[in-house]
């Protein structure tokens, strides 16, 4: 997201019970394996119930299946 | 004399109100009146028809209609009979949930074996199926997030904070060739349409129009913010297991990657607007106005309703093997995937 202060405060990552953690983007990611991802998105999604089948992204998978 | 040529074709009309409507706007006869508007069927054909040709005049209009008809009194007050008919058609019909909670969490839950539209078309879809659900959607996403844009005023705060964040996404994030319109179009080159904006209003079936006409009811009545804002958590909140399954759909079907990378970038995108539209626009709004939570559920009911009754309408006609369409789709043009 266009905004200057940006880079002056502290990256917020907001947590949520049985979903994924937000984290304000745009961010690079390094992977089990040493690859990195990138994402632009003013926020991003990570998946924390490695189901997600766009590990690390969350793709909804985490939802209860009913 | 007329200099106002650019945009789609008006449709030939589907009864007397749209045929009045469309005459009205040609400059070649009278409107209907309001009482006829009125007593209309206000999920069929010539109603929804007549509903989304005043709407259009808000978005792009139609070639050969004067831009000022957008705010034409007369007009609005067809376009308000007809709008009283629909709301209270969805306000009777609409299964409502108990509470706002019981309407998200009800969305929240993935079904183990989904019967819908998506799940048809991953496993069962053809290229000609893919092909008539990607024309009528067009009436929707070659104008993506454009009617949600008009809630922006009438929210404030962590609201509209959000809401500006989310639409700012589907506008491509500053990036014209990232807008979702654009991406959509893309899509439907692939699979051989053409991405002319309002090329598939005539062949869309009215549980179509009237899915459209909703957001277009929501977006323009500030009276309604609620219930938008419910509508776009209703499609945020669907739209990544969805997406999903498109996605698989056209690339068993080979439909080409355009197609393929529209519904990829939804589930991830949806992945992430559905929490802020959930937890910031959704929660933001009603930390300032309680009491419009019995809209937010509203909205997403209602979007649900007309949302099962177009998957009844497509997947009826699908399984016995005809086409879902008023007017088929041209032979596919060729494309190089």
């Amino acid at each position: 997201m266009p905004n200057e202060s940006a880079d002056d405060r502290a990256r917020r990552i907001t947590m949520r019970r049985g979903g994924p953690l937000l984290v304000e983007g745009p961010v690079e990611i390094e992977l089990e394996d040493g690859t990195t991802v990138s994402s632009d998105r003013f926020r991003v999604a990570l998946c924390t119930c490695r189901r997600s089948r766009r590990y690390p992204w969350c793709d909804t998978s985490h939802r209860r299946k009913g | 004399m007329n200099h106002h040529l650019r945009g789609p074709q008006l449709p030939p009309s589907r009864g007397p109100l749209s045929a009045a409507v469309t005459a009205y706007l040609s400059g070649t006869g009278p409107l209907p009146r309001p009482a006829d508007a009125a007593g209309a069927d206000p999920y069929g054909d010539d109603a929804q028809l007549a509903l989304y040709l005043c709407y259009e005049l808000h978005y792009r209009g139609f070639a050969g209609v004067g831009p000022r008809f957008e705010w034409d009194p007369e007009l609005l007050r067809v376009r308000g009979a007809l709008e009283d008919g629909f709301l209270a058609a969805l306000r009777a019909d609409t299964p409502g949930h108990d509470s706002l909670d019981d309407a998200l969490g009800a969305l929240l839950v993935e079904p183990v074996e989904g019967t819908g539209v998506t799940h048809f078309l991953r496993d069962e879809g053809e290229l000609w199926h893919l092909r008539e659900y990607a024309a009528q959607r067009s009436l929707y996403h070659l104008k993506e997030a454009d009617p949600h844009a008009w809630v922006l005023p009438r929210l404030w705060g962590r609201a509209k904070a959000a809401m500006a964040a989310v639409e700012f996404d589907e506008f491509g994030g500053g990036r014209a060739d990232r807008v979702h319109a654009r991406l959509f179009a893309d899509l439907m080159a692939d699979l051989g349409l053409d991405t002319a904006y309002g090329r598939y209003l005539d062949a869309a079936p009215a549980p179509m129009l009237a899915v459209v006409n909703l957001m277009s009811l929501f977006g323009l009545h500030r009276d309604l913010r609620g219930a938008l804002v419910g509508h776009f958590a209703e499609v945020e909140i669907t739209s990544s297991p969805g997406s999903r399954r498109l996605a698989e759909a056209m690339r068993r079907t080979g439909a080409g990657p355009a197609a393929e990378f529209f519904y990829d970038e939804h589930v991830e995108a949806d992945a992430v607007h559905e929490q802020v539209v959930r937890h910031d626009v959704i929660g933001g709004l009603l930390a300032e106005e309680p009491e419009l939570a019995g809209d937010v559920a509203f909205g997403i009911d209602a979007t649900e309703y007309l949302e099962d009754r177009l998957a009844r309408w497509l997947l009826t006609r699908w399984r016995a093997g005809r086409s879902s369409l008023r007017t088929p789709l041209e032979a596919q043009m060729a494309h190089t995937s």
